[in-house]
């Protein structure tokens, strides 16, 4: 609660609320974000870093908030009229909710993946250039690297390598999701959003997939939204909490789970409330 | 722990209960190993003594299935947080009281050979110092059923005068020895009888430091006032220093 309060009153939050304690260059930085749905004030001043090069995993009850801030880092609620954003997001140094900003631009160094995997009816070797078209002007040799990389960083290229060529709609759930991974990757964003991306997954695909975010960090800045508090501990290096449009308490996944400062948070990842 | 809202999974809260109970039921007995052995000892009862050696058996058992059933519960519910805290903080709890009825049932052993064997020495102190323990025990198996941090820092704090009388006794015994080789049997089970006794102080305390982290998420800092000085001890003539 005095966390909550603290951030209510402050335009500058404690430093022990941006961050998981290491020295770690923050890659996204958020400052006093407010969020409305019309007359809904969805977010509340929110601020919080994610560090470069690590997974920050955001948790809370439906309706929190988390998925409309993942939904702020790449604009798309522009998508929608009567929504706005008030506040700072910095990404890379550049407030990405300012006018002006190059949607294109932004959503290939803040690329997505959804809760359900979204191919397009199109082969493998498409689906993972589709972005890459859109932005850059390569050779086929080069594209033909640059799906091979993508699918590979993806952990995919071994399963599919022998038919680029056929439809995406063939491949299991986890090979979807893995793929759109892989397209999200190819246009080499600064930042991948991860919106409950193994929860149409069985356990096996999951794990694949968390083992996948694992290695994934070492290129870019993952922020993940998972109502699974085992993934979340498993593969974040911060946890988020957010309960009604307020960030509650972040901190370093061990801390979250082992000793959350904030009675919300212990409520919440045990199971007494959400 | 048991505060504040329950979880959504009744049969989740019924468990920690359960795990409550269970270490609940394994300190009282151990309790009453700890006080049986000091009745048996000061009122020189060998019936008792032996009752108490019969039950190191039971409290070992205890000590099993509270470890089953913690264990049980981590692989089927994965705790997190204080639930977490709580279900750690039980299975290191159990061995500690494991320990402690260990040391009872030795001081039951020992009570029935000092019965066995003259001695002058008063079992004032040492039966001063077991009801400072007992004490000590209980509030410390009260703070674990209560979840109470304050009580346990309590415990925390008073080892240091078990301690205290622990040097005493020693300082006494070790007199006793050098005025009449006599008495160096009886003296020297009654010098184990006072150490098992400290022990049992110091892993009472370690359920203290246990309780505060499971309650509050903080450690107790490393330092504890102790009071046992035993290990450096020579006596004034000189003996021992060769």
């Amino acid at each position: 609660m005095e966390v909550a309060s603290n951030m209510m009153s402050e335009v500058s939050p404690p430093a022990s609320l941006l961050g998981n304690g290491d020295d770690a260059k923050a890659r996204v930085s958020i400052r006093g974000l407010n969020f409305y749905y019309g007359a809904t004030h969805a977010l509340k001043n929110i601020n919080i870093d994610y560090a470069d090069k690590k997974t920050t995993a955001m948790i809370g009850p439906s309706g929190c908030g988390k998925s409309t801030l993942l939904r702020i880092l790449n604009r798309m609620y522009d998508l929608y009229p009567g929504q706005r954003a008030e506040g700072e997001v910095m990404v890379g140094g550049q407030n990405i909710i300012a006018p002006g900003m190059d949607l294109n631009q932004l959503r290939r160094r803040v690329g997505m993946v959804f809760q359900k995997p979204t191919p397009f009816p199109k082969s493998i070797y498409e689906n993972v250039i589709f972005g890459v078209r859109l932005h850059e002007k390569l050779s086929k040799s080069e594209l033909d690297e640059r799906v091979e990389w993508a699918l590979t960083r993806a952990a995919l290229w071994g399963e599919v390598k022998d038919r680029l060529n056929t439809s995406a709609i063939g491949l299991s759930g986890g090979q979807q999701q893995r793929l759109c991974i892989a397209r999200s990757i190819a246009v080499r964003p600064e930042v991948l959003l991860l919106d409950e991306p193994t929860s149409a997954l069985d356990p096996i695909s999951t794990l694949k997939i968390e083992e996948l975010v694992d290695e994934l960090k070492r290129d870019f800045t993952i922020i993940i939204v998972t109502h699974n508090m085992q993934q979340a501990g498993r593969c974040a290096d911060q946890v988020a909490f957010f309960y009604l449009g307020e960030l509650v308490e972040v901190g370093s996944s061990s801390q979250i789970f082992t000793a959350p400062r904030e009675r919300r948070t212990q409520e919440y990842i045990t199971g007494r409330f959400g | 722990m048991a505060e504040g809202n329950k979880h959504i999974v009744t049969s989740f809260e019924v468990d920690l209960q359960k795990l409550r109970d269970m270490i609940a039921a394994m300190g009282g007995l151990v309790e009453r190993a700890v006080a049986d052995a000091t009745t048996a000892l000061v009122t020189h009862d060998p019936a008792m003594a032996t009752r108490v050696v019969e039950m190191d058996p039971q409290i070992d058992a205890e000590e099993r299935s509270v470890e089953q059933f913690a264990v049980r519960l981590l692989a089927l519910r994965q705790p997190v947080a204080d639930d977490l805290r709580q279900v750690v903080a039980a299975l290191k709890v159990i061995t500690d009281l494991e320990r402690i009825g260990d040391y009872a049932s030795n001081v039951a052993k020992r009570s029935l050979v000092l019965n066995k064997v003259a001695s002058a020495y008063s079992l004032s102190g040492i039966g001063q110092m077991a009801s400072l323990v007992q004490q000590n025990l209980k509030t410390v198996i009260d703070a674990v059923g209560e979840a109470d941090p304050q009580k346990a820092i309590s415990v925390w704090r008073a080892d240091q005068l078990v301690d205290d009388l622990y040097n005493t006794i020693f300082r006494e015994l070790i007199t006793y020895m050098m005025e009449d080789a006599r008495s160096i049997t009886a003296c020297t089970h009654l010098l184990f009888i006072a150490k098992n006794l400290e022990r049992i102080g110091d892993h009472a305390t370690n359920v203290a430091e246990l309780t505060y982290y499971a309650v509050t998420g903080d450690t107790l800092p490393d330092f504890r006032p102790k009071g046992d000085q035993t290990s450096a001890y020579v006596h004034a003539s000189g003996v021992g220093q060769e």
